[in-house]
């Protein structure tokens, strides 16, 4: 029996989950607080994957990483804007506009990827990361797991902010009041309409941000549907987590680790098909949610649009 | 879980055909309206990236549709399409979102295509389609029964469990065919199925029997939801789950038997696609139908009859699109563009003829003194 | 209906005090009626005005005009003597002017304090401190406590409304207005809600209260007015509360109302007398009894209170009233006969059959209907026409289904039939029901359940919402199935209805049967007390 906790094999685990999973953090953080307010963002999937190629293309004209991601941020921020029009304000169904940004962004990028780089399939430099003082230099897994690039560390820091607001602040309350009856929300005098704009905004650049991080920094390059079914495994995370910020953490390096499995053991010399790995986080998902169905709960206003006076 | 989620129903008004009084104008203009829109967007998308619009149109018009050869693929084409139509407008009409049809598809298509080579070396061909056809829809409903039992117990939202049940059985058809299935060939791929044994086609063209098995599914789900109880059971589930089960319809037992009947219908396409084009699966392989039929779908109203159309139109864009294409020098994936940008207009063109046809205008007016109807 | 009767004159001495808020010449009109038609009213500090009219009388529609969701056609709105434009709830609310809905807003999975301070908390972190300390203020004020940590979904009724005058006085207000408070209150509550206003008023807040119910406009208006078809058709001053008697005061309503010849029963039916004490027409009774509930614990259905150990008992012909404020089992005890829900414990007998393994359809077929109080949400479905809706529980039988085939003519002509019988005013039988008017849905729901020869009938708040005449219409229509040996049991939190139409009355509180009371002079007087809960045993929480 090949000696599993090897440093690595650990290594390989819990580092190449945590680069896995980073991406599912910012969209699953971006997800929670769009479910939230009551939208149902089907359409993440096609979000991320803007966020993937514009951030790429981007990093590959400016060789700046930053910008990338925040061109990725951008994108995805441009894309929510869509949903925010459609869903928000004219009230139409969330789930076909969201089926529609996927299958509108899946052609598109794949569209353009061929016309511009069909031929040389270029890649990124890998991009700097920085130290953390003290904890990189412990034993095992601290090099690897505290030299990661800044935005890394921004989005730990990103997910307590958000759930900070989400508590104490009056923006975050009348965030949940509009997920859970908006009816109350607008008696109260606050703007429905423009807190769920708000939400699905900053989701729509939060997904746009893990995209390109998953091509920028994760693949290093973009292939057409890169993202491969992660915007839907952000939802489900987003769905478990009943509007609480910190299971994004929890649910991105769950799956992320599933994801990276495959590499791990292989440096272990188990040769698990690729098709089972591929499999697992869906798998798991899955059972996650026979065991814990009973308790998923969802905001009861998601998913319905809220028109004032409607019938 | 407490949400009451969006049916697809409430995105198209499906009530009954006695009150459909739109006139054929109408109808027109809110199936083609879209369609016109999103090929002329795409259009102005393609002279950006430099091809020429016309040219490329043209000939999707020839090899889909004029040449002879072309117009016989394209009409083949429409099968599996049809048969996952009808396998979602069951599903939608009931209020459900079944988006795993590709998982269903693949794993019924690679038990199918992995089956076949024993069960057509033992039983003659006829038969054998028949014990064929019923693998595949069986396999393709038992798909559906986790997510089903899911949303039937607990309430728990289809669109999550369905995906992630695609996921794991594309990942499970790889393994069969790469494993157990796996044929002689180098290639991972099933044994392939001796061409003689495979549909029969129409006389004198090369369009196989499967085109009328499509057709004839088609028609049977449409007579089932104008005419029986079976399929105003359905619909009113479709419409209001609590009146549902307010009058006495039995609602768990109800989802259940939509999802598994739409699962069959995903398995039938497969056996349709197995036994009639290509007699083997390879690994790695997605048609990936589902997302792509649902504008059609949508356009259709969920009506099964008025989806044929549409799917016509999806073949040939999609057979020609092929073509032209690669003489284009764009990838196939193109077709998505399309067909998200006609989901896209679609949703808009049908939120304004609503709102004309209730006479409301057309931006809700946010400040106080809106109008309640 | 143009008769407004003779108007009560103004006899009231000159304002010495400015109005907190008043209305002059206010008028708002909707696609095909205008709620509103030139009403004036003032609303002095410290006194309670009671706007008084019938359900569709357009009470609501100016109340949302002074409270910012509506805006006015036309006429002018003055707070403090000044005019004012109120743009949209939460100006109104800076103005000084709150709100309570008839339909509780709180929402039920935040906590008291967070519901209080949604859309009130200055700054963006939120100030619970803060919060808190106005809670206590305003609590004291009001002479009542609450638990601000609790989740707003776990407070009882009358505490909820509480928290929502709290949260309506929140920034100061010159005016509160309460639409219809007291339809899901205890008596005991009436009277707590009474007292608080009284308190708010020396206090020096203006009070509008919005009602239906005459004899409570009396009791606690010190000014009413009283609109009907959008218009003011009477108003009472101090000086006339205080000169003239009850009787006088109570047939000058009427004739404002209903004019002066208005029939005894319609005067009674406006809940113009607080004690109805008629006396039904002697009703054959069956024998055994039809409906039998025994021993039957259930589940609550969402947010009600479980039921434990009910034992029911109705014969044929006649009407078991089932009263109990909203929360108390009600609902649960509705769908547990009818079969949508199902009980834990006991059994319930149909003629002597027992049901309890059998579904809704089959309860059905042995002529068992229940007639839901949520009549858009689970009684139609709102796209489809009328003529589906009425043959929506025979899905798949004869005549309407044959074979497995739908015959649409039949389902037309059997439409038509129950149009006319009925009375249900619709343009055809294929419109849409969602377009009908709440009265004629609710006809439409009884020509459905009341067809093919129903033995026992189960009605849930079968007349809320509607007004006068289609009460009329459903209370008449309910006597005659008595008549015709029907088992009735009519659930209500509405006393009047129920001791008007009851021949006993049992009581639901927190799940479970206090008491059964029969008709007579002092049924109200009893019902109230079991209502108020004396000797409630083991109440299961």
């Amino acid at each position: 029996m090949p000696d599993l906790f090897t440093s690595g094999f650990l290594t390989a685990l819990v580092v190449g989950g945590l680069v896995a999973g980073v991406p599912l953090l910012f969209a699953g953080l971006g997800e929670i607080i769009a479910e939230a307010s009551g939208v149902l963002n089907v359409g993440l999937e096609g979000m991320m994957l803007a966020g993937a190629f514009i951030g790429f293309v981007a990093t590959l004209l400016t060789q700046n990483v930053w910008f990338g991601l925040a061109a990725g941020a951008v994108a995805g921020l441009l894309l929510s804007l869509v949903m925010v029009l459609f869903c928000i304000r004219l009230g139409l169904d969330q789930i076909v506009v969201g089926v529609a940004i996927v299958l509108t962004v899946e052609g598109a990028t794949a569209v353009l990827h061929a016309t511009l780089y069909g031929e040389s399939y270029p890649r990124l430099d890998a991009a700097p990361r920085f130290a953390i003082p003290f904890l990189s230099d412990l034993p095992v897994l601290g090099g690897s797991l505290f030299t990661q690039p800044v935005i890394v560390y921004l989005g730990f820091i990103l997910v307590g902010v958000v759930a900070w607001v989400l508590r104490s602040t009056s923006v975050g309350l009348h965030l949940r009041a509009a997920g859970e009856q908006p009816a109350s929300l607008d008696a109260a005098g606050v703007d429905v309409v423009r807190i769920r704009s708000v939400a699905e905004m900053v989701c729509g650049a939060l997904a746009g941000l893990g995209g390109a991080y998953l091509a920028i920094v994760g693949a290093g390059t973009f292939v057409p549907f890169v993202t491969n079914g992660m915007g839907f495994i952000a939802i489900v995370i987003a769905m478990l987590a009943r509007g609480r910020a910190w299971w994004s953490v929890i649910g991105a390096f769950l799956f992320g680790m599933s994801l990276s499995l495959t590499t791990a053991l292989q440096l272990v010399g188990i040769d698990v098909p690729v098709d089972v790995v591929q499999m697992l986080p869906f798998v798991s998902v899955i059972v996650v949610l026979v065991i814990f169905a009973r308790d998923a709960r969802l905001p009861s206003a998601l998913g319905l649009p809220y028109l004032r006076g409607s019938r | 879980m407490t949400s009451p989620l969006t049916s697809p129903e409430a995105v198209v008004d499906v009530a009954p055909p006695t009150t459909r009084g739109a006139g054929l104008g109408d109808a027109l203009v809110r199936s083609l309206g879209p369609i016109a829109l999103a090929l002329i967007t795409c259009g102005a998308l393609l002279a950006i990236v430099g091809r020429d619009p016309f040219a490329f149109y043209s000939d999707i018009l020839q090899a889909g549709l004029l040449r002879p050869s072309g117009l016989q693929d394209s009409i083949t084409r429409m099968a599996p399409i049809l048969l996952v139509a009808a396998g979602m407008i069951v599903a939608f009409r009931a209020g459900m979102w079944n988006l795993g049809s590709d998982g269903q598809y693949l794993l019924a298509a690679a038990c199918v295509a992995g089956t076949a080579p024993s069960v057509l070396a033992a039983v003659p061909a006829p038969l054998g389609w028949l014990v064929l056809g019923l693998v595949g829809m069986v396999v393709g409903a038992s798909w559906t029964i986790v997510p089903a039992w899911l949303r039937a117990r607990y309430g728990l939202n289809e669109i999550v469990t369905t995906l992630m049940m695609s996921f794991v059985g594309s990942g499970l058809a790889n393994l069969l065919v790469k494993g157990p299935f796996d044929g002689p060939s180098t290639v991972p791929q099933t044994a392939v199925v001796d061409p003689s044994l495979l549909l029969f086609d129409l006389p004198g063209t090369r369009i196989h029997i499967g085109v009328i098995v499509a057709l004839i599914a088609v028609a049977t789900i449409y007579w089932v939801f104008s005419r029986t109880s079976f399929g105003m059971r359905i619909d009113v589930l479709g419409a209001n789950a609590r009146a549902a089960q307010h009058v006495g319809i039995r609602v768990s037992r109800l989802i259940i038997v939509t999802f598994l009947l739409s699962g069959a219908l995903m398995g039938l396409a497969a056996a349709v696609d197995m036994l009639g084009i290509f007699g083997y699966m390879r690994a790695d392989w997605n048609p990936a139908y589902g997302l792509k039929v649902v504008p059609l779908v949508f356009l259709a109203r969920l009506n099964a009859l008025a989806v044929i159309p549409f799917a016509a139109f999806f073949s040939v864009l999609s057979i020609g699109g092929e073509y032209a294409a690669r003489r284009a020098q764009l990838p196939s994936d193109f077709l998505l563009l399309v067909i998200g940008l006609v989901l896209t207009f679609m949703v808009v063109t049908q939120y304004l003829t609503d709102k004309r046809d209730r006479g409301e205008p057309i931006l809700p007016r946010r400040k106080a003194g809106m109008a309640r109807a | 209906m143009g008769t407004t009767g003779p108007t009560i004159e103004d006899r009231s001495s000159p304002q010495t005090a400015t109005p907190a808020v008043e209305l002059i010449d206010i008028t708002k009109a909707f696609p095909g009626v205008v709620a509103n038609d030139r009403i004036s009213l003032a609303a002095m500090p410290g006194e309670v005005l009671c706007l008084l009219g019938e359900n569709g009388a357009g009470k609501s529609t100016l109340m949302s005009i002074l409270s910012g969701i509506y805006r006015p056609d036309g006429g002018r709105i003055l707070v403090d003597g000044r005019a004012v434009n109120i743009d949209s709830p939460r100006h109104g609310r800076d103005l000084g002017i709150g709100m309570v809905y008839q339909h509780l807003s709180l929402i039920p999975t935040l906590t008291v304090l967070e519901n209080l301070m949604m859309g009130s908390n200055p700054g963006l972190s939120l100030d619970r401190e803060g919060a808190r300390t106005r809670l206590g203020e305003l609590s004291r004020q009001l002479g009542v406590s609450v638990d601000a940590d609790a989740r707003a979904g776990s407070l009882a009724l009358g505490q909820q409304q509480q928290v929502e005058i709290i949260k309506a006085l929140w920034k100061g207000s010159r005016v509160l207005i309460l639409d219809e408070p007291t339809s899901m209150l205890t008596p005991q509550g009436i009277t707590e809600l009474q007292d608080v206003l009284r308190g708010l008023k020396r206090s020096g807040l203006a009070i509008i209260f919005i009602t239906h119910k005459l004899h409570e406009a009396v009791a606690i208006g010190d000014r009413v007015a009283i609109l009907k078809q959008g218009k003011v058709v009477g108003r009472l001053d101090p000086a006339d509360l205080a000169a003239m008697t009850p009787d006088e005061i109570q047939s000058r309503i009427v004739a404002a109302m209903f004019g002066s010849s208005a029939a005894p029963d319609v005067a009674d039916i406006a809940e113009l007398r607080p004690t109805s004490g008629l006396t039904t027409t002697a009703r054959h009774l069956s024998n055994e009894p039809l409906l039998e509930v025994v021993d039957v614990s259930a589940d609550a259905a969402g947010g009600e209170h479980t039921l434990a150990d009910i034992n029911l008992e109705v014969r044929g012909g006649e009407i078991l009233g089932v009263a109990g404020v909203d929360g108390s089992g009600q609902r649960t005890l509705a769908e547990v006969i009818a079969g949508q829900s199902r009980h834990t414990a006991g059994s319930i007998r149909l003629g002597g059959v027992t049901i309890d393994g059998l579904s809704i359809s089959e309860r059905q077929a042995l002529g068992l209907r229940y007639v839901t109080d949520d009549r858009l949400g689970e009684g139609v479905v709102s796209s489809y026409p009328l003529s589906l809706n009425l043959v929506l529980k025979r899905i798949g039988q004869p005549p309407f289904w044959r074979g497995g085939r739908v015959d649409r003519a039949q389902i037309r002509r059997s439409a038509q039939e129950s149009i006319r019988v009925f009375d249900i005013r619709t343009p055809s039988s294929e419109t849409r029901i969602g377009k009908l008017s709440g009265g004629n849905i609710q006809k439409a729901l009884l020509a459905r359940e009341l067809s093919f020869e129903p033995r026992c009938v189960v009605f849930n708040k079968p007349t809320h919402g509607l007004d006068v005449r289609t009460i009329v219409a459903v209370r008449e229509r309910i006597r005659a199935l008595a008549q015709d040996g029907v088992a009735i049991v009519v659930i209500s939190n509405d006393l009047d209805e129920l001791v008007d139409l009851s021949d006993r009355v049992a009581v639901l509180d927190s799940g479970r049967i206090t008491g059964v009371v029969p008709a007579g002079p002092d049924a109200e007087v009893r019902i109230g007390e079991l209502i108020v809960g004396v000797a409630a045993p083991q109440t299961v929480g």
